[in-house]
């Protein structure tokens, strides 16, 4: 397991995920910062993101869609608010409508990511994740949006995969 | 009412396909199932201000009262909202200020994120044979 630690705190709407790689910061951030990389593990097998605008740049937007198994394409984007290579990234998270314009209508999460070296070859990357109110979470829900439904084929995989471990 | 039909697709397939393709935990199936129709969507969404009961959102939908009150039934099995009595009256409300669907949500956020790990892990792993 590389997943070291997740930690949920449901009343303050945050979650930290730890994850520990086998390799240099320099190397984790090419997941994040090459886009064709990025496509390869931010959507799950069924549900692939592809990257159409892809600028860590701080001031820039990230666009990109999801394809479904039925060929439905939900477009999102990230508005990037930081970044520093190898070491840290934050963005602000959204749907977007058919034009690409985001959606003001759906709640979006902000995401901080930082990449420490914890010597040995190894790297620590966290992720936080906060949701901007409850409301928010309720509404996100209540829509069936994107986001999690995506959450929901990822747990799909998460037991495939178990079960393909324990087998 | 909003007409959210994309949304609406979205839901049913994936639904659908969870259900079919593999056995997910009675909670999540509920919820999924309860949110999987756009009149209960809009139900949850209307009851987070708590302030009107099964009659007065009846009023919103065209249809019979009791079709509204088993949708509200519905909503109440996956825990998405509560009958509460203020004075006379009965109120419907989305549950538990969002406490209880925030876990929820963390949950499946949780799995998301260990479902990418996993993928970058692979992805690391495999650039590294190819240099080596």
């Amino acid at each position: 397991m590389t997943v070291t630690a997740v930690r949920k705190d449901p009343k303050a709407l945050t979650m930290t995920t730890t994850a520990e790689f086998d390799a240099s910061p320099e190397r984790v951030w090419q997941l994040w910062a090459d886009p064709r990389q990025l496509e390869r593990w931010w959507g799950p097998p069924t549900y692939p993101a592809t990257f159409t605008a892809h600028d860590l740049a701080p001031g820039s937007r990230v666009e990109y869609h999801m394809t479904g198994p039925e060929g439905d394409q939900p477009r999102a984007y990230w508005d990037i608010l930081e970044a520093e290579a190898p070491r840290s990234i934050v963005f602000r998270d959204g749907f977007a409508n058919d034009d690409g314009t985001p959606n003001t209508d759906l709640p979006g999460t902000e995401t901080r990511v930082r990449i420490t070296d914890i010597g040995d070859g190894r790297t620590r990357m966290s992720i936080d994740s906060t949701f901007p109110s409850a409301e928010a979470m309720e509404q996100l829900l209540a829509m069936g949006m994107e986001e999690g439904l995506t959450q929901a084929v990822g747990q799909i995989d998460a037991i495939l995969a178990e079960a393909v471990r324990s087998a | 009412m909003q007409v959210e039909t994309g949304h609406a697709l979205l839901t049913h397939r994936t639904y659908n396909r969870m259900v079919v393709s593999m056995q997910l935990t009675p909670d999540i199936d509920r919820v999924f199932g309860a949110l999987a129709d756009a009149t209960r969507r809009d139900i949850v969404r209307r009851a987070i201000d708590g302030e009107e009961g099964v009659a007065e959102l009846a009023g919103h939908y065209p249809m019979s009262f009791a079709a509204v009150q088993k949708h509200v039934a519905v909503l109440e099995r996956a825990g998405l909202v509560s009958k509460q009595r203020i004075g006379r009256r009965k109120v419907v409300r989305t549950n538990g200020h969002g406490l209880a669907v925030a876990r929820r949500l963390l949950d499946r956020y949780e799995e998301l994120w260990r479902g990418r790990v996993d993928r970058m892990t692979a992805l690391v792993t495999e650039t590294k044979e190819t240099d080596a």
